[in-house]
């Protein structure tokens, strides 16, 4: 079966891939661009490992198909830092001790951060609801959700 | 002499039933070689378990001396996860 | 070897970042499956879709033909193991373990690997499974383990002879041991009790779920070298096992750790490196095998399910006279079930005189059970537990003074024999009785639930390396991949020894070729052992900074002391010295008997069993059955909290696994043995938003067998859930619940029952 030839933005750059039309985005960006930091967790859309923004909505990449990416946009967890400081959630999840293994966390992070631009101020519940598509088996989520909360409190604050 | 107890299935499977036994023995090695001449093919499997030393399990008990008044449990082998 | 001493710490309770995170929270970690070498093939594994079969034949010719496949294999591939257990091979039976890597002449469950293809491309490797014809004969299978020890079930394997029961029997069958530990005599002791609950309990098998699959990365070389990238809780385990079951020496294999994403247990075993190397070995180039989400479910390690009778008799006021249990565990599809340390920790948080702890073991038609956080323990103490609640309700009793009155302390003998030393059950069920949560009064249709659990922790082999760069900043190096975070419990350790700042204390996981061995990171022993290396390997430096100073300074290595990173005249007789940091003496190593290198290789032992402590509120909806998890406590004897925060996520992360095991998590099997729910959407491990903040407590009950005070914290937290969501969900409805998971069908048909 021949590949598709796609040209997209990826992490705000110009990217072009080969690719074939069974594989998704999660595999495009693992094993074609070499973005290894989305991870593959379960390949159903059920842990959220996969997480990006894709034109601006928060989406499992191994549910979107290599293929579909012609003219579109995709932000990765490697687009989170910039100008050699980490992102607050960053920062905050490594201060509050908010991930063990760490293998969801760029999932949470890329989540986090789309609800905090969504809703600067979320409940508890708020919270938890929104990053209920994200599995977490080492921190039983009190940590995460405590770093996320105490960080659009901080972000609200330097405003 | 030290006090020694093997769990249940060795009294089943070796010894005829009896599980507690007093030995002077030097050591865990000494204690092994001793109860394999009493009751034969029951040292490869003392030495696949445990072995607790006056209530502390000992990961490297080969050398490991037996006081004169220590007692001795044989384990089963634990898994961690 | 110093114990324990009281000091006051720098650096050992404080809560800095961890040295790895930055790249975790970049996705610059490198995990199992992000490895990549030029030339990679994708390796795909065929498994069986049978839970039970004859394996007549499997013609791979037409996989090998496909342009774009470089090797295909089978179990003729593999070597052929001895059957049994030699002394030497630590307990494995390698003939087992190369069967269930992949099948021989049986499929014996529904995702046994029996055949693997690598290929330039995922799509073609696929393809190439599907060109794989394997001819099975179908036969019955069992998954039940009551069903199994049957005479007549279908037998698995015609060389399991049951151990441990009298006479020995002349026939095979599925259940492979029996073990029975006692003391007292318990039927006796029975007659003296006032009230006696006896019950039955049915729990299912569940899986670590760790979010992280399996993967490995294998190369070969001609000259017989291979080189395994894999996550794995422990490299070395990899190495001697791979090499064992290729028959290649163990130094030709050099293993790559890592990063892990969660192993809980399941990643204490292998399950496809020894393929992948073979897969490489025949196509020449390196293959990278990762296991889809189906195939982590279907064939890895899961926690076994079991059917279990406890009895349990007390006197009216409290005082429990007589305990007996029988627990009878699936093991897969070949032995390995944790029924032994089952039995030794299901009575361990209560003094009992007469007890007796009886376990079974049988092998059914499923993935090979394997290792999940204090293996064995959350099971037989979720049936203890529950019916201790039931003994405190039949006697209008609170609880927690049922505990409190009976409760194992310094002292106490255990059922397997040997006594406690300093622990902490009373410490932390006093601390739960003293906390707020108690003081919050229920509303309709909730419940308050109760209870305490016990777990070894273990020792075991270590060992360290210790390095001093000219400028004095340390690299220390351990073989203990780290998942949960020991690696900035180490840089502590290290920092306190060595009295520099933390920041200037790097710490990684060597692979194989360039650290000593070091035992599977299990048992809650990383920050015990491998920490007690640490600190042998940090001292080992210290000496030898003496020793240099002391000859830079003309006296004797005793006139010298260390103390805040410096080293200092010991008193006036070492004459009237600066003291001098550990940069200003590396400065001068080369100058004064070479590099600064510290190591240790240790077996540790001395390692403290601990205890926890969890209380929990729910409220059951009485119209569907859904429990809601409102408030949880844990309180544990956590001995010196290294760093308290990865302490606490312990604790929380244990937790969330518990109520997951008790609420919602099970294998779940069609009549055809096939597995029927495996993936994330349908076996439903606990979610944001099904849990509460969880409340932690930690008791720094100090383990006088380590130089900091540490005891293991990771297994016990999982061990209580079950038994306090058990007891809230029996005191929010009334009923008691005997078969996990509660979920809400079956509370509410409970509830529907008793009406």
């Amino acid at each position: 079966m021949s590949k598709f030839h796609i040209s997209t933005t990826v992490n705000g750059e110009a990217v072009e891939y080969l690719c074939d039309p069974k594989q998704t985005l999660l595999d495009v960006l693992r094993d074609e661009l070499n973005l290894t930091g989305s991870k593959e967790g379960c390949s159903s859309g059920d842990c959220g490992a996969c997480s990006v923004m894709l034109d601006g909505r928060l989406v499992c990449s191994c549910l979107v198909l290599g293929v579909e990416m012609q003219g579109r946009s995709v932000e990765t967890i490697e687009n989170m830092a910039s100008d050699e400081k980490l992102h607050p959630l960053q920062q905050k999840f490594l201060e509050a001790a908010a991930l063990q293994c760490g293998f969801c966390t760029p999932g949470f992070l890329v989540a986090a951060k789309a609800l905090l631009e969504k809703n600067p101020n979320p409940t508890e519940s708020e919270a938890r609801y929104w990053l209920a598509g994200n599995l977490c088996r080492c921190t039983g989520y009190d940590k995460i959700i405590r770093a996320v909360l105490e960080t659009a409190a901080d972000m609200r604050g330097s405003k | 002499m030290a006090h020694i107890v093997l769990s249940d299935e060795f009294g089943r499977q070796f010894t005829g039933g009896q599980t507690h036994f007093d030995l002077d023995v030097r050591d865990v090695r000494h204690l092994i070689r001793t109860l394999e001449e009493m009751f034969p093919g029951i040292g490869e499997q003392l030495e696949a378990g445990a072995i607790a030393i006056d209530n502390e399990i000992i990961p490297d008990p080969w050398l490991n001396p037996i006081q004169p008044n220590s007692e001795v449990f044989f384990l089963p082998a634990i898994k961690g996860g | 070897m110093a114990g324990y001493e009281d000091k006051s710490f720098k650096w050992i309770g404080t809560r800095p970042v961890r040295p790895d995170g930055v790249d975790k929270v970049t996705g610059r970690a490198n995990y199992g499956a992000d490895m990549k070498l030029p030339g990679q093939l994708t390796g795909r594994i065929l498994r069986s879709p049978h839970a039970h079969a004859k394996i007549l034949s499997i013609d791979t010719s037409k996989a090998e033909k496909l342009p774009g496949v470089k090797a295909v294999i089978t179990g003729k591939d593999f070597p052929v193991m001895h059957n049994g257990v030699l002394p030497g091979d630590e307990g494995v039976n390698f003939h087992y373990l190369s069967c269930n890597i992949m099948a021989r002449n049986k499929a014996l469950y529904d995702g046994h690997a029996v055949a693997a293809v690598a290929a330039t491309s995922a799509a073609i490797a696929e393809e190439a499974l599907a060109l794989i014809d394997v001819k099975y004969e179908v036969l019955p299978h069992v998954i039940d383990v009551d069903l199994s020890m049957q005479p007549g079930a279908p037998l698995l394997h015609d060389d399991i002879f049951t151990t441990g029961v009298t006479p020995k029997p002349e026939k095979p069958s599925n259940t492979v041991q029996r073990v029975q530990m006692q003391l007292g005599d318990p039927d006796a002791a029975f007659k003296d009790a006032d009230v006696i609950v006896e019950r039955s309990f049915k729990t299912k098998a569940v899986h670590q779920g760790y979010i992280e699959p399996h993967a490995v990365v294998a190369e070969w070389s001609e000259d017989g070298q291979c080189r395994i990238w894999c996550s794995s809780q422990g490299h070395f385990m990899v190495r001697t096992l791979t090499a064992r079951l290729l028959k290649m020496e163990a130094a030709q294999i050099r293993v790559m750790p890592a990063e892990i994403g969660g192993g809980f247990g399941g990643k204490t075993i292998i399950f496809i490196e020894p393929t992948a190397v073979l897969l490489a070995r025949k196509a020449e180039r390196p293959v990278r095998i990762v296991m889809s989400r189906d195939e982590v479910f279907r064939g890895s390690g899961p926690a076994p399910g079991t059917s279990i009778d406890v009895k349990i008799g007390a006197k009216k006021d409290g005082t429990l006279v007589a305990a007996t249990g029988e627990f009878r565990y699936q093991a897969g599809a070949f032995p390995g079930s944790p029924v032994g340390a089952a039995c030794m920790a299901a009575f361990g948080p209560y003094a009992l005189t007469h007890v007796r702890a009886v376990g079974y073991e049988a092998v059914t038609n499923r993935p090979l059970c394997y290792s999940y956080r204090a293996p064995g323990a959350p099971l037989s103490s979720f049936a203890v537990e529950s019916v201790i609640d039931e003994i405190a309700q039949k006697l209008s009793m609170d609880p927690m003074e049922i505990r409190i009155k009976n409760g194992s302390k310094e002292g106490t003998q255990m059922v397997y024999g040997p006594k406690l030393k300093a622990v902490g059950n009373l410490e932390c069920l006093k601390v739960i009785q003293n906390h707020p949560i108690n003081k919050i009064p229920l509303g309709p249709n909730q419940g308050r639930g109760l209870a305490a659990g016990f777990w070894f922790n273990m020792g075991g082999q270590s060992s360290a390396v210790v390095n001093i760069a000219e400028d004095g900043t340390a690299t220390i190096m351990t073989g203990s991949p780290d998942i949960g975070g020991s690696r900035a419990s180490m840089a502590l350790m290290a920092a306190e020894v060595l009295g520099i700042d933390y920041t200037k204390v790097r710490p990684i996981v060597g692979d194989t070729s360039a650290v000593g061995f070091c035992e599977i990171t299990h048992g809650s022993r990383v920050t015990f052992a491998t920490g007690m290396a640490i600190i042998q390997a940090a001292e080992d430096v210290v000496l030898q900074c003496r020793q240099r100073v002391a000859k830079m300074w003309e006296v004797d290595v005793d006139a010298v002391k260390w103390e805040d990173g410096h080293a200092r005249p010991a008193g006036a007789n070492a004459g009237d010295q600066k003291p001098l940091s550990l940069a200003q003496i590396a400065a001068k190593a080369s100058r004064t008997g070479g590099p600064l290198v510290g190591s240790a290789a240790i077996n540790a032992g001395g390692a403290g069993p601990a205890f926890g402590v969890h209380i929990c509120d729910v409220e059951v909806d009485p119209e569907t059955g859904h429990v809601t998890v409102l408030r949880y406590v844990a309180a544990q004897d956590a001995g010196k909290a290294i760093h308290p925060s990865y302490v606490e996520g312990q604790i929380q992360g244990g937790v969330a696994q518990g109520v997951g095991w008790a609420l919602n998590e099970e294998y779940i099997y069609g009549a055809d043995g096939r597995l029927q729910n495996s993936g994330f959407l349908d076996y439903r491990i606990p979610v944001a938003s099904d849990l509460p903040m969880i409340d932690t407590l930690i008791l720094e009950v100090l383990n006088p067998g380590h130089p900091f005070g540490v005891r293991g914290v990771g297994e016990v937290p999982i061990v209580p859930p079950l038994g306090a969501i058990a007891n809230a969900v029996a005191r929010a409805t009334g009923v008691r619940m005997v078969d996990l998971p509660l979920t809400p069908p079956k509370i509410l048909a409970a509830i529907d029952a008793k009406k």
